[in-house]
């Protein structure tokens, strides 16, 4: 390895760097302000690029190459900035006052609903835009030759992050925008418009997603998977920098990048999973990032004054018809509507087994789908590797999730909030690219197929009946330790860290136990639904299926026993049918989501808890 | 020996600055010591070192003679010592009831429990603290929902519910009205002279301390600068000095 | 440019049926059921759908199959993962009540969808999936594919190259099954035809995530002479940027598969990299009779020019009339056996459906790139049968096993 090519190599990834810098920079400093985890941040990037696409041209032969280029890049940055806006005070405004997350749960639905708008707006297929002009060449560094455009992009992060600084410390707006990054409350104290500031913020955030893709452009053409394919390293810079910290989410951009310029050399499938790694280890050894402060103790969002109720009569016999309804459902319904009802018991599973620890244990995980595929993964792994019938490899499936379970959350709940939900996706992610590349054991990412439940299983009245029994059993249990001691100490140690220390609980401990439980009960979910499926890949491990389980779980309620339940029993059905309307079935469901959320901000279930609770105070003397 | 806390040349520092140092002190068996001290005294450091939430630099806590110096909250707690926050910890989302039931789960080692309904255990023993409290006929209503004195309460029923030999109380009466604040605290002397457990308080309240008090430790910029009964500390010019600014008398008891 | 269809495929096909003779709607249409991923990628799916839209209607127009039964296609989106594939090829066998399945793209979602109809004994034939593993190891008598694979691809280029007698080659492919299995095949083939030939660099992206600059660098760095590059689509327009600017391509070979398809060429405009030797489809350069009505009527109907998609598309949709002529029912078992050796021409010449490994001997062009009139086009091209570059026999049987 020569010097000119290692110094090349480093210009290479600082290019890189900035690229990602510019990226994150907007996403934490949202957070940092409004304490949103804006998924939408992915879109707004490639809705940039789209734009420039659109204007560069006009605006080249209007104005000249240069001007007409860089007028372009800003203008679309504008223009995603006002989108930002847009979204701030058409949606998320309406929902300050719901739970954090619900303004997740809003963002992922714009995120649906833009991947089909970009789709309809300039076509499917890829837009390659013109490259910067007067820089489109390359300049000689030590014999290599080096992109003028990368050469500009290198000192582009810095000058924004200068900018940035300038904005923040110079001037009053910035000065509010710093204070309310880390007193959020003492800011509406001291009689600040709030909401003025959020929008204020928002167009800030966007502008830079915008931006960043805007300048994407000359490098690769505006395409609809953008959006995706950035999401995830925006937020693990962010995180990795300490969410709302510009200069550590620079800090962060630089190590990432250099680690991936030089670490293809030695291996060169590592940028699938290096950007988890960083996170991981950082995580591991800095709970709140590089640069980051502690954040409130965990669960401190979810704490609500209800106590928890049992059932009472009307409820119970609710849950009476409804298992007689399901005992039931073969009489009525075909082949597919079993289907279909298998896939709902394993979700109302997987979306319960969540809300075990989130809800109720107040961890928020954003890599459930880890022990959910490490549950399908444990079964189709001893039914092919071992030649195990179905009746011995489904019990792998509770034994792997739980490994699993117990080994990351040793390390997860150390952290808090959102930290240890990045913490968790980290896992996912680890989880899942081991799944892909592991080929001769997991079948990379084609997957494991031929896992069909043994001959007197496999049809699926037979199938339908197990999965009601195991799913049911394994629900009825959870929801039973949820009143249990071991249930109501997850939830002393999200109402109160504090207090439960003092009364001589572990703590930590319970919340490690409780994290492996709730992978073990997901786990369980994985392996009926791989049987159901016939196959696996590393699609049942990945971001989106964790990020379903989100869905369900607010949606339905997180605050509630049967809204997880709901949740769960309604996504996959709106899904399959949804699905065969339209090509956009992706808008539609996420216009559902927004839709609900801005109907339901405590969930369906929550809402109507909700209005029964100040209906029976209200019947109160 | 009767002494039941002992403490040893207790030293912490928070990045230079010296918070407590060199501080000494013991509560005897069923006796009521007060700390005071102007507020960054110190106070609140040694009450967090004595009840595990922080390690002191340097210097040893004994209970009953056992070293129990840098042990976490938790296990301080096994060892017989409740306590009350100045900011109060209970658990929100959890009847009164459930809250003291909580730490008697946690008393009886329970926790990992999966299947007993955890509302159902130590029931009549968590009521019988309630009423002690005399909040029992509040039991069934959450505990996020209460005025913050009857919360001050729920904290003291906690803190009794593994019937400890020693009561920590950080500010038991800090935020309430001047009237339930000598309720409240009558009732925690009351209830700990008749189980004969010691107390170790801070307090701003004056008149609280020295009705209550057996004894007072007065601290400044994190040392002992008096300690004695409530009498003879009100009579040391020291404390006149720095604590009262040498104008006003500290107030008469009122027993 | 952008046409895209807000109505599925079942709503199309029913338009389609509308303007049929008095006889053929007496007749009970053949179901059959289709799926896709749609909504995932939109830019194959559309000219795909085009395709088989068009060669359903032609057929449905001339009097159908079976003794005039039109054939209506049942399309769905396939969800682009494979839990949601395997549910909708439920809802199309047991519900819709299909002949058979077709379509998919995604290899891993081809696979899960192949061993569905195996273990639902329902005929399938895979459309776009390119994995070896579905017609191999993985292969089952119910499945069939449309497309040559990546072994057959990777054999046309490795033709090529071994004319060229370069021994210093790198390696780019995206990180997943496709790009793994062709950069395993051009191992294998290397060995074979290419005496001296050795690897000196890999390169393994994740799909979609290229760093491109510093993937070009350490190419570059490694100095090979020829480079195989197994890229597609965003990754491959970045790569090629980067290269071109930091000088990767001068004087040196590069074989790429998939890039001199209409679908990956267009997009690069002018940019196309001259001088690459890739597999594609010069659609506006083939002269036969069967071929020229296919454009005229695939121009005529959707004033687009036509994808590989299409012709993919387009193929499948009169396979499906072939075998059901030859199998005169719809009748599993004799579907499948009528697939089996089954010979039909394609607007890009004959083909044959090997019985062995239910792989067609649909072939690919192989051609150089060149820019013209500020477009990527395909030049010195030259169709390579399929046939030529199947897995030898002993290796299917090896691979399949038994089955």
């Amino acid at each position: 390895m020569d010097l000119s090519f290692v110094v090349v190599q480093f210009l290479t990834g600082l290019a890189s760097a900035s690229n990602l810098f510019l990226i994150a920079c907007g996403l934490t400093i949202i957070f940092g302000v409004t304490r949103i985890v804006n998924f939408a941040h992915g879109s707004f990037y490639m809705l940039g690029a789209y734009m420039a696409y659109t204007l560069v041209g006009p605006l080249m032969s209007a104005l000249g190459g240069v001007v007409g280029f860089w007028g372009a890049v800003l203008l679309a940055a504008c223009a995603v900035g006002l989108v930002g806006v847009a979204m701030e005070v058409l949606l998320l405004r309406r929902i300050y006052r719901a739970h954090e997350l619900f303004q997740l749960l809003a963002t992922f639905g714009v995120v649906l609903v833009m991947q089909d708008l970009v789709v309809v707006i300039w076509g499917p297929e890829e837009l390659l835009g013109p490259r910067a002009p007067g820089i489109s060449g390359s300049i000689e560094i030590m014999g290599q030759r080096f992109p003028e455009y990368e050469a500009v992009m290198i000192l582009a992060g810095p000058a924004v992050l200068g900018l940035l600084w300038l904005l923040f410390h110079r001037t009053r707006w910035g000065t509010l925008v710093r204070a309310a990054t880390q007193d959020r409350e003492m800011v509406g104290a001291l009689g600040v418009n709030q909401g003025l500031l959020f929008t204020g913020v928002l167009f800030l955030g966007a502008f830079l997603a915008g931006l960043a893709g805007a300048l994407q452009l000359p490098r690769e053409p505006a395409n609809p998977f953008m959006d995706f394919n950035i999401i995830a390293e925006a937020f693990v810079v962010t995180v990795i920098g300490g969410m709302g910290n510009v200069l550590g989410a620079f800090l962060a951009a630089f190590i990432i990048a250099e680690l991936q310029a030089f670490g293809i050399l030695i291996f060169p499938k590592i940028t699938l999973v290096l950007i988890f790694l960083v996170m991981a280890v950082v995580l591991v050894i800095r709970p709140w990032g590089l640069l980051g402060k502690p954040e409130a103790p965990s669960g401190h969002g979810f704490a609500t004054d209800r106590p928890l109720r049992p059932l009472s009569g009307k409820g119970q016999l609710a849950i009476a018809l409804l298992l007689a309804g399901l005992l039931a459902l073969p009489l009525v319904v075909d082949d597919y509507g079993l289907n279909l009802a298998i896939e709902v018991l394993v979700f109302a599973l997987f979306a319960f087994s969540l809300n075990f620890i989130m809800g109720n244990g107040g961890m928020v995980s954003f890599g459930h789908a880890a022990y959910f595929g490490l549950g399908a993964y444990g079964a189709a792994l001893t039914v092919k590797h071992l030649g195990a019938p179905m009746e011995l490899a489904i019990l792998a499936a509770p034994v792997a999730a739980a490994a699993g379970g117990l080994l990351f959350g040793w390390f997860v709940v150390r952290l808090s909030g959102v930290y240890l939900a990045m913490l968790t996706l980290a896992f996912a992610q680890i989880v899942w690219s081991i799944a892909f590349q592991w080929w001769e054991v997991t079948g990379g990412d084609n997957g494991l197929i031929g896992i069909w439940p043994s001959s007197w299983a496999s049809g699926r009245l037979v199938y339908y009946y197990l999965t009601l029994i195991i799913c049911g059993a394994a629900i009825a249990v959870l929801w039973r330790a949820v009143f249990a001691p071991f249930g109501y100490t997850l939830r002393a140690g999200r109402d109160s860290p504090l207090r439960t220390d003092a009364i001589g609980i572990d703590l930590r401990r319970h919340q490690w136990l409780g994290f492996a439980f709730a992978g073990t009960a997901a786990g369980i979910a994985g392996g009926v639904f791989v049987f159901s499926k016939g196959n696996v890949d590393p699609g049942v491990l990945s971001i989106p299926t964790s990020v379903d389980g989100l869905v369900m779980v607010l949606l339905g309620g997180i605050q509630t026993l049967t809204g997880p339940l709901l949740g769960g029993a309604v996504f996959p059905l709106l899904e399959a049918y949804v699905m065969p309307l339209t090509d956009y079935w992706r808008a539609i469901l996420g216009g559902v989501i927004i839709a609900l959320v801005l109907a339901f901000p405590t969930g369906i279930v929550g809402f109507f808890d909700n209005r029964a609770h100040v209906a029976s105070e209200a019947r109160e003397p | 020996m009767n002494t039941v806390l002992q403490v040893e040349r207790l030293a912490k520092a928070f990045g230079g600055v010296k918070a407590v140092t060199d501080l000494s002190f013991g509560v005897e068996a069923g006796e009521l010591l007060a700390i005071i001290g102007p507020n960054g005294a110190g106070k609140s450091t040694c009450f967090n070192m004595v009840g595990g939430q922080l390690t002191p630099d340097s210097g040893t806590v004994r209970l009953s003679g056992r070293d129990i110096t840098g042990l976490p909250p938790r296990a301080i707690w096994r060892l017989g010592v409740g306590r009350t926050f100045q900011i109060t910890a209970t658990f929100a989302s959890m009847t009164l009831r459930e809250n003291v039931q909580m730490a008697l789960i946690s008393h009886h080692r329970r926790v990992r429990a999966l299947w007993p309904k955890a509302n159902g255990l130590y029931r009549e023993e968590a009521m019988a603290v309630l009423a002690r409290v005399g909040m029992a006929d509040q039991a069934e209503r959450a505990c996020g929902v209460l005025a913050y004195g009857d919360i001050k309460r729920v904290e003291l029923a906690v803190a009794l519910a593994n019937e400890p030999k020693l009561l920590l109380m950080d500010e038991p009466t800090a935020g309430m009205a001047p009237g339930e604040r000598i309720a409240l605290m009558g009732l925690a002397a009351e209830i700990v002279r008749e189980r004969g457990i010691s107390v170790l308080f801070t307090e701003h309240d004056m008149d609280v301390v020295f009705a209550h008090a057996n004894r007072i430790l007065v601290l400044d910029r994190g040392r002992a600068i008096a300690s004695g009964p409530p009498s003879q500390v009100r009579a040391d010019p020291e404390v006149r000095r720095i604590y009262l600014g040498g104008a006003a008398e500290p107030p008469e008891p009122v027993s | 440019m952008n046409r895209r269809n807000l109505i599925v495929g079942v709503a199309a096909t029913a338009i389609g049926l509308a303007g049929l003779t008095g006889t053929a709607k007496a007749a009970e249409p053949v179901k059959v059921g289709e799926l896709f991923s749609y909504a995932r990628i939109a830019a194959f799916a559309d000219p795909y759908r085009s395709g088989w839209q068009l060669a359903i209607e032609e057929i449905n127009d001339a009097g159908g199959v079976l003794n005039g039964r039109p054939i209506e296609v049942i399309s769905r989106d396939d969800g682009g993962t494979t839990a949601d594939a395997v549910r909708v090829a439920e809802e199309l066998v047991s519900r819709e009540d299909v002949a058979f399945l077709f379509g998919t793209f995604f290899s891993n979602i081809g696979l899960a969808v192949a061993d569905f109809a195996k273990q639902r004994e329902v005929l399938f034939i895979a459309a776009e999936p390119l994995s070896d593993a579905l017609t191999m190891a993985q292969g089952n008598a119910y499945t069939f594919r449309m497309r040559p694979n990546t072994y057959m691809q990777t054999g046309m280029l490795v033709d090529e190259a071994a004319k060229l007698g370069k021994t210093r080659w790198a390696i780019v492919a995206p990180n997943y099954e496709y790009g793994q299995a062709a950069a395993a095949n051009f191992k294998k083939l290397a060995e074979e035809k290419m005496p001296g030939a050795e690897i000196i660099i890999e390169q393994y992206p994740a799909l979609g995530k290229i760093d491109a600059g510093a993937t070009v660098q350490a190419i570059l760095q490694a100095n090979p002479d020829g480079i195989f590059n197994a890229l597609f689509a965003g990754d491959l327009a970045k790569f090629v940027r980067e290269g071109q600017t930091r000088g990767l391509f001068e004087d040196r070979t590069v074989l790429s598969l998939l890039t001199g398809e209409p679908e990956y060429l267009d997009p690069m405009k002018d940019e196309a990299p001259e001088g690459w030797i890739v597999t594609g489809y010069p659609w506006y350069d083939i002269d036969n009779p069967i071929h020229d009505r296919f454009v005229a009527a695939y121009q005529e109907k959707y004033g687009d020019s036509p994808r590989l998609a299409s012709l993919l598309g387009y193929t499948i949709g009169y396979a499906i009339k072939a075998m059901l002529d030859k199998a005169g029912s719809t009748d599993t078992d004799q579907m499948i056996a009528a697939l089996e050796g089954l010979n039909m021409s394609t607007p890009i010449g004959p083909m044959t459906m090997r019985a062995i490994d239910n792989q067609s001997s649909l072939g690919a062009f192989v051609g150089t790139i060149a820019v013209k009139d500020g477009k990527g086009v395909m030049v010195d091209w030259r169709y390579a049968d399929g046939a030529d570059y199947m897995h030898p026999e002993a290796e299917v049987k090896a691979a399949r096993g038994d089955q």
